[in-house]
């Protein structure tokens, strides 16, 4: 197993997290440069993510790596049966690095297990994706100026949620408030509950979205899903609770930013885009830095 | 009276008698243990009456003393078992069987997206609660409790 590897966002510890957050500063203000170069990266999409890959792409291609693999598992031998094992194998011979996609849980981890080189998650199912975290954490951190003792709100799925349970577990570093706001059905798990209450984090459930959003540092939306109500009549009664629009903002914080991992579909009003507190867009293009600075990590560049 | 009640299957003279199996996993006790490969003399009764359990099976190996790491793997599906260490037709130690901290390739993961249930992985979980005993997979990282652990 390699150790270089970034499977779960708790592979990383606070001074890890710290560091590549740094690092990925740097990227931002020099992001090309030759640190790959004479390096292949292997990118293994077996299920089709066109942001992240080509936020994974971009950060390659601007530190001068080439990049090998395939897009989605159709066109590779993936189709023909060939384990994950076996293509893993094959692969981590040809390259120096692994970038994975996989919508099977836990195989980012046993890839790092059976690969040579080590293995970035992009992804594992309903697991981790701890690339999407770590964007999470350099926005906030770019626009707060600090990571600690922040107040943050998580608004919309907080049970099926990956971005929300990993981002909670790595905040969990940096003394936070959270405050989450979901429907009964989407609560955040017990799980997650008796985490915080283990490690003395303050947190707060509550079911309406109003005013309370006045004391946040970062709103970090999500999308409720109709396809995760077993009764579609409860769905009905709380889609349109958890929209954000524009006036809702009006007496809110002016260091508040607003989060979502992004596609939107209409849980953030297209009025919210023009305000200076909208951050999504932005969020995203950090993708490419903190994405430069995890490999640069795993390959101890 | 203990010494009589052993006596519920057969004396040995030296070994182990492991008690208070649930009488349903017997066969499964056997095969973590590796009693069907071993070549000591193995005895053992079933659907004996239990106060605890309703219906028991003990195993009685001759020659054979467990290492605890090694014994600690029927936690699982037997927390209540008892070892008696026996000498020269004595019980010389009593020992109670203990959750292990890591559970390797014993128990399946109840999460059917988990790759272990895909590919021919071996099964690996962190013990994060002894009583009742709830096993966190390694690879899908989704909690296994008690009542859905199966053994393969
Ligand atoms: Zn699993």
């Amino acid at each position: 197993m390699d150790n270089k590897s970034l499977v779960s966002i708790d592979d990383y510890t606070k001074e890890e997290i710290l560091e590549v957050l740094a690092r990925a500063a740097e990227f931002e203000k020099n992001p090309n440069c030759n640190l790959l170069e004479g390096k292949v990266v292997a990118s293994l999409f077996f299920e089709p993510s066109t942001r992240t890959r080509l936020s994974f792409e971009t950060a390659i291609s601007r530190m001068g790596g080439k990049i090998v693999g395939f897009t989605d598992s159709s066109s590779s031998s993936v189709t023909k049966g060939e384990t994950l094992k076996d293509t893993t194998k094959m692969v981590s011979n040809y390259c120096d690095l692994v970038v994975m996609r996989h919508p099977i849980e836990g195989s980012a981890r046993y890839a790092s297990e059976v690969s040579d080189v080590p293995v970035i998650n992009a992804g594992d199912g309903a697991n981790q994706h701890p690339t999407q975290t770590m964007l999470d954490l350099y926005s906030i951190y770019k626009t707060q100026g600090t990571l600690e003792n922040l107040n943050i709100f998580m608004v919309g799925d907080l049970k099926y949620g990956r971005t929300v349970h990993s981002l909670l577990m790595a905040m969990s570093h940096f003394n936070p408030t959270f405050h989450f706001i979901a429907p009964k059905e989407l609560e955040i798990p017990l799980a997650y509950k008796i985490f915080m209450n283990k490690n003395n984090i303050k947190y707060h459930e509550h079911t309406e979205f109003n005013d309370i959003i006045n004391d946040a540092d970062i709103l970090y939306m999500t999308r409720v899903q109709r396809e995760r109500f077993a009764d579609p009549l409860e769905y009905e009664k709380v889609k349109n609770v958890y929209i954000l629009k524009n006036d809702m903002l009006e007496n809110t914080r002016d260091n508040l930013r607003i989060l979502h991992p992004l596609p939107r579909v209409n849980e953030i009003a297209v009025d919210v885009d023009e305000n200076p507190k909208a951050y999504y867009f932005q969020q995203a293009l950090n993708g490419v830095y903190a994405r430069q600075a995890i490999i640069a990590k795993a390959l101890d560049l | 009276m203990n010494a009589k009640k052993e006596l519920q299957v057969s004396a040995i003279e030296n070994g182990t008698v492991i008690d208070h199996i649930p009488a349903e996993y017997l066969f499964q006790v056997i095969n973590i243990l590796g009693l069907d490969n071993c070549d000591n003399s193995v005895t053992f009764g079933n659907n004996l009456e239990s106060k605890i359990l309703g219906k028991k099976a003990i195993i009685k190996i001759a020659e054979k003393f467990f290492e605890d790491d090694e014994i600690n793997k029927i936690s699982l599906i037997a927390p209540h078992a008892k070892l008696n260490i026996i000498k020269n037709y004595q019980v010389v130690e009593k020992k109670i069987v203990e959750s292990p901290d890591k559970v390797i390739g014993i128990a399946k993961c109840m999460n059917p997206k988990c790759i272990t249930n895909v590919e021919a992985v071996t099964t690996r979980f962190k013990v994060i609660e002894k009583t009742p005993i709830t096993l966190k997979c390694h690879y899908c990282e989704k909690i296994t409790d008690h009542k859905h652990i199966e053994i393969i």
